[in-house]
């Protein structure tokens, strides 16, 4: 009983370490973060919002009128997801292009000038990362040697998903190398049939002016 | 340069990390960003940057501790990776200024981790049992494939900046050959309209002028 106490606690310890990156953002400032990732993998997206208070100097633990408006787009720019939320939440979605995606937040606040200041804790985990390793022991009883092997088995498949986008990757890149090559070469021939019809005409055109003038 | 970015890559994978936030974002031009994470004593962190696209691909990079001193500093770096073991604990930031340039915004890579091994799997508990081999294996598989991901991150970061280099210079070039073709053209009408006043008959206002001077 007191080693699962413990336990927890050393959760809820590390989850509140999770929160640990923070930054300032303008009440009215929207702030965008860009993840590059493969298909099929799982974005976790934890924040938590403060806002500052000018009477004790300090950021408000809980800002109950702050809702954020969380906005994600993929590599095309369709948005995958675009809801408001309360001051602190989580969420996730899970990429179907691979690409770089979008994730951009700001507030749903109403102020006319740029307001006060916000603190925003962020914390972002993609692919394997994002996995609850508590909750899946918990959901399918799994021993701590099976627990691992499940973890290993999603690390390989995360790799084999990045290995998978590289080489989608080199594809596209090797095309565009090509094409810009085909261009390139017809943008030259191109560029020498006008400078000899263009030589060829001033020639021509100057030949029979002189003429028309009996300067010659 | 390829040296110092293995050596760079090497670095990283020397150290377990366990908690670790990494962003991508962009630093427009005039600005500066800045993000702070506690860090307790005596913990270590790894701060990581790489510039992805934008102007010289460099940025001014600095980690402040607590008291506001300058514990790292980097002018006009592309990349880099600063690892220090926290003096006390506090909120530390990672500045990142692109207030030198003023027309270029930047595509920045940050990922700062805070290292020092605690327990990979944070649902299993904590006991001083000794590991079995096959635990122990399990670990060190673990730990290559967290490498693996490493690197991969390290090569999906060189590929962007290959990749948005080479976008660059596709526009940069298109551009170039528009202007190159319309500056041709015009220059061989231009050529033919100015030849061509040479040899006219001037107008009858110039006539006059001209007759006005040979009298």
């Amino acid at each position: 009983m007191i080693e699962r106490a413990t336990s927890l606690l050393f959760l809820i310890s590390l989850i509140s370490v999770c929160q640990g990156l923070y930054f300032h953002i303008a009440e009215t400032e929207k702030k965008c973060f860009i993840e590059e990732i493969p298909d099929e993998t799982t974005v976790i997206v934890n924040y938590k919002v403060e806002l500052y208070d000018p009477r004790s100097g300090g950021f408000m633990p809980s800002s109950p009128g702050i809702g954020m408006h969380v906005e994600v787009k993929d590599p095309d720019d369709k948005i995958v997801m675009s809801r408001v939320y309360s001051s602190e939440g989580r969420m996730s979605f899970t990429s179907h292009t691979p690409g770089e995606h979008v994730i951009c937040m700001y507030s749903n606040s109403t102020a006319w000038f740029s307001g006060s200041q916000l603190r925003v804790h962020l914390d972002i985990q993609v692919g394997e990362h994002a996995i609850d390793y508590a909750n899946v022991a918990q959901k399918e009883k799994l021993t701590e040697l099976q627990l691992r092997i499940r973890q290993l088995l999603d690390q390989a498949e995360q790799i084999t998903k990045e290995q998978n986008y590289q080489r989608y990757r080199e594809e596209r890149f090797r095309q565009t190398s090509e094409s810009t090559n085909k261009r390139v070469l017809y943008w030259s021939l191109a560029q020498t049939a006008v400078l000899l019809v263009m030589g060829l005409w001033q020639m021509k055109h100057l030949k029979s002016f002189f003429e028309a003038k009996k300067l010659v | 340069m390829n040296l110092l970015a293995i050596h760079f890559c090497i670095f990283v994978l020397l150290i377990d990390i366990i908690d670790s936030v990494e962003l991508t974002f962009e630093l427009p031009d005039n600005s500066k960003e800045c993000f702070y994470q506690e860090v307790l004593k005596n913990r270590s962190a790894i701060l990581e940057y790489q510039v992805i696209t934008g102007g010289q691909y460099d940025v001014d990079v600095e980690l402040l501790s607590p008291t506001k001193e300058i514990i790292y500093r980097q002018i006009k770096s592309q990349f880099d990776s600063h690892q220090f073991t926290a003096p006390k604990t506090g909120v530390y930031a990672a500045c990142f200024s692109n207030e030198f340039s003023t027309f270029s915004h930047k595509l920045i890579y940050m990922d700062f981790s805070l290292t020092e091994e605690v327990n990979p799997l944070p649902g299993v508990d904590e006991h001083a049992t000794v590991l079995t081999q096959m635990e122990q294996t399990a670990q060190e598989i673990h730990k290559s494939l967290n490498a693996i991901l490493d690197y991969q991150t390290h090569h999906r970061l060189r590929e962007a900046q290959g990749r948005k280099r080479g976008e660059d210079l596709n526009e940069r070039v298109l551009w170039f050959s528009i202007i190159e073709t319309s500056a041709m053209l015009i220059i061989a009408i231009t050529t033919v309209i100015v030849l061509r006043s040479f040899f006219t008959e001037k107008r009858p206002s110039q006539m006059k002028y001209g007759r006005l001077d040979g009298r």
